[in-house]
C-alpha cells in the first residue's frame, strides 16, 4: 500500500512520501483493528438488518412508493438510503468517537506529530482509514441489496464511489466537530445532528411528502444529496441534476478536511 | 557544528512568558541539560527544539533549520522522549517500534530489522508480544526511548526521562543513556534531578522562570555557586533561623531550610569540629560534598524538589 522511502530519498521523491505518511496511519489502524475485528465486523450488519427490517417489513405494508410519477416498490426506494446512511453513520463512527479518544485520551496524535507526519496528514489518514472502511461496507451492502432484487440497475456500481464521497464529507466534517468536543458529553450533539438526517432526508419518504417550506430545509442538508445520488444511481436514473449533489458533497469535504487540518494543528500545535 | 542554537528564544502563552528569552547552543555529541523546578520552561523549550510547538520570539535553529519552515525535516533527525509516555495502548510493545518507524517513512524490512535491537536494548525482549498497559513505569519509559531510537536519531530529545521511577528502574536508564552517548547521540535533556544531571550531563543551564540563570559543566557550577562540601546542622528549633547566631563566621555562607541550617565550607569535619567547640549541640550534623541542588538554592534562593 504505502511506497516506501528511506530518509534520504525523501525530497527526490515528493509525490509517494506524500501518500505516505498518511497510509503510515492507515496502517497503524490497520494493525489496532486485528485487535478489534468484531467491532469491524459488526459494522456491516448494521445497514443490513435496517434494510430488511424496512424494505421488507415496512415494504409489506406500504407496498410501493411514487417518485416522479413512476411506482416502485418500497424495498426498492429504502435500500439506497440505507446505503447512504450506512455510509454517513460509518463516517461519524469512526471520525467522532475514535478520534477524540485518540485526540483527548490516548494522545496518539501528539506522538505522531513529534515525527515527520503533519496535521494535514493525520487528517488524511484517519479519513482514508474511515473510507477504506466504509468502501468495503457499502460494497458488501450493495451485493446484499442486489441478490435480494431491490436493484434495479447496473448503474448502482457507481453507488460505491457516490458512497466513498458522502463517507469522505461526513468523516472530514465529523472529525472538524471533534476538536471542538471537550468532552464524551459533547458526544451528543452529534446525535443531535445525525438522527433528523436519517429521519427525515427522504430516507424513508419521498420528498414531495413535505410542504414546499420544509422541502428546502431537507434539501439543504448534506444527506438529501448523497440519498437523492445514491437512489438515483440505483434505479439507473442519470440525469445532469446529479452534478449538484457531487458539487455540494465535494465542497462540504473540502471544507471538513480544511477545518481538520486547521483544528489539529491549532490544537497540538501549540 | 552545532546541532541547537536558539538565540533570546521566547515562549508565551497568551500574556504569560513561560520562556523568556534564553540562549542556548548544544554541539554534535555533547550531552546537555535543563535543569528546573516545575514550571521553569523545560518542557516549552524542548517542545519547540522539536518542532512541535512554535516559537513566540527570537531564533531557533535545530540540524541549521528552521522549525518554522522545516518541520518534517528536522523531526526526522529527531528522536522524542516526551515528559510523558505517549505509548500506543492499542497496539503490542513490538508494534509500537513497527507502526512508529512506519511514520518516518521506513520501509518494513527496515524497521522490522531494526526491533529486535531496540528491544534488545530496552531489555525487554520478553514483552515483545505484551500488551502496553501491563507494563511497569520504567518498562513503559524505556519502550518510548526505544520507539524514539526507530529512525537512528543523532539528536536525542529527553523530557525528564526519570521522573516517577524507582532507584533502580533510574540506574537502569541511565545507563542505557550512557550507551547512547557514547555511540555519539546527542542528548538533551531536562530534569529535577541533580543526581541525574550530575551523571548525565557534561554541560547544563539552571532554568528558573524561563530564564537562564547559570550555565557551565556541573563541576564549574558546583565550583562557582557552591563550596566544596555542606555541613548540614539540624537542631531542636522551631524556626532554625534563630540558631544562625550560634554558627556565625564559620562558613562562608549559611542557608536556612525549614528543618536544617546548610553551612557551605570548605571543610565539613573542620567546621563541625569547630561548632561542637562553642559547646554548640545540634540534634544531628551530616558532612556532604556541594551538589547542584546547592547551585539552585543558591541562584533562585528555593530548593528543586518542593
Ligand atoms: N499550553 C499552555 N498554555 C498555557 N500555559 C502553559 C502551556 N504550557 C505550559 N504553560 C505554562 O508555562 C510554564 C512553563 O511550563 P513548562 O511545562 O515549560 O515547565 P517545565 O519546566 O517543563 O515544568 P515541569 O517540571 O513541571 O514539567 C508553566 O507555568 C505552565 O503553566
Ligand atoms: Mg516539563
Amino acid at each position: 500500500m504505502a511506497t516506501t522511502s528511506a530518509a534520504p530519498s525523501r525530497r527526490a521523491l515528493p509525490f509517494p512520501v506524500a501518500l505516505a505518511r498518511p497510509a503510515a496511519l492507515v496502517e497503524r489502524n490497520l494493525r489496532a483493528a486485528r485487535h478489534y475485528w468484531l467491532t469491524f465486523v459488526s459494522g456491516f450488519f448494521e445497514p443490513v438488518f435496517y434494510l430488511f427490517a424496512m424494505g421488507v417489513g415496512i415494504g409489506a405494508l406500504v407496498g410501493s412508493v411514487e417518485v416522479d410519477g413512476r411506482e416502485i416498490p418500497y424495498a426498492v426506494f429504502v435500500a439506497p438510503a440505507m446505503m447512504a446512511t450506512s455510509a454517513m453513520n460509518g463516517a461519524v463512527y469512526d471520525s467522532t468517537g475514535n478520534v477524540f479518544y485518540k485526540l483527548k485520551h490516548s494522545k496518539l496524535y501528539r506522538s505522531v506529530l513529534s515525527t515527520p507526519l503533519r496535521p494535514w496528514d493525520i487528517a488524511a489518514g484517519e479519513i482514508s482509514w474511515a473510507l477504506l472502511r466504509g468502501l468495503i461496507y457499502s460494497a458488501a451492502f450493495l451485493l446484499v441489496a442486489a441478490v435480494a432484487g431491490f436493484v434495479p440497475s447496473w448503474w448502482a456500481l457507481l453507488a460505491i464511489p457516490a458512497c466513498t464521497l458522502i463517507g469522505l464529507g461526513f468523516a472530514a466534517v465529523g472529525m472538524a466537530a471533534t476538536t471542538y468536543m471537550r468532552s464524551w458529553n459533547d458526544m451528543d450533539y452529534v446525535q443531535l445532528a445525525i438522527l433528523p438526517m436519517f429521519l427525515f432526508s427522504a430516507t424513508f419518504y419521498p420528498l414531495a411528502t413535505y410542504p414546499p417550506v420544509l422541502q428546502w430545509v431537507v434539501q439543504a442538508t448534506p444527506l438529501y444529496h448523497g440519498v437523492d445520488l445514491v437512489r438515483a444511481l440505483t434505479m439507473g436514473d442519470l440525469h445532469a441534476g446529479l452534478l449538484v449533489h457531487v458539487a455540494y458533497l465535494a465542497v462540504f469535504s473540502a471544507f471538513g478536511l480544511w477545518a481538520t487540518t486547521r483544528r489539529i494543528g491549532k490544537l497540538l500545535l501549540t | 557544528m552545532s546541532l541547537i542554537r536558539g538565540t533570546g528564544l521566547r515562549k508565551t502563552f497568551g500574556d504569560f512568558v513561560a520562556v523568556d528569552g534564553i540562549d542556548v547552543e548544544v554541539a554534535a555529541g555533547e550531552s546537555f541539560g535543563f535543569l528546573g523546578p516545575n514550571g521553569a520552561g523545560k518542557t516549552s523549550t524542548m517542545r519547540m527544539i522539536g518542532a512541535t510547538s512554535p516559537v513566540s520570539g527570537g531564533q531557533l535553529r535545530v540540524f541549521g533549520m528552521d522549525p518554522a519552515t522545516h518541520a518534517p525535516a528536522i523531526k526526522a533527525r529527531l528522536g522524542v522522549v516526551p515528559q510523558t509516555d505517549a505509548l500506543d495502548e492499542e497496539l503490542r510493545v513490538r508494534e509500537n517500534l513497527l507502526v512508529y518507524g512506519r511514520y518516518f517513512g521506513l520501509s518494513r524490512e527496515q524497521v522490522r530489522a531494526r526491533t529486535g535491537p531496540l528491544l534488545e536494548f530496552a531489555q525487554l525482549t520478553e514483552k515483545t508480544d505484551a500488551v502496553v498497559e501491563s507494563l511497569s513505569g520504567g518498562m513503559k519509559r524505556r519502550l518510548t526511548i526505544a520507539r524514539a531510537l526507530i529512525n537512528e536519531p543523532s539528536l536525542l530529545l529527553l523530557d525528564e526521562p526519570t521522573t516517577g521511577l524507582d532507584p533502580q528502574a533510574r540506574h537502569v536508564l541511565w545507563d542505557r543513556l550512557f550507551r547512547l552517548k557514547r555511540d555519539g547521540v546527542t542528548l538533551v535533556l531536562t530534569t529535577h534531578y541533580m543526581d541525574e544531571a550530575e551523571q548525565l550531563c557534561d554541560r547544563l543551564v539552571v532554568m528558573d522562570r524561563g530564564r537562564i540563570v547559570a550555565e557551565g559543566s556541573p563541576r564549574s557550577l558546583i565550583a562557582q555557586h557552591a563550596s566544596r562540601e555542606v555541613l548540614e546542622l539540624r537542631f531542636d528549633a522551631a524556626d532554625h533561623a534563630e540558631r544562625v547566631a550560634d554558627v556565625a563566621g564559620i562558613a562562608e555562607r549559611v542557608e536556612v531550610l525549614a528543618d536544617r541550617l546548610l553551612l557551605y565550607v570548605h571543610d565539613g569535619d573542620g567546621a563541625l569540629e569547630t561548632v561542637a567547640a562553642r559547646g554548640v549541640h545540634p540534634l544531628s550534623a551530616l558532612v556532604r560534598r556541594a551538589s547542584l541542588e546547592d547551585v539552585f538554592l543558591r541562584l533562585t534562593g528555593r530548593s528543586l524538589v518542593e
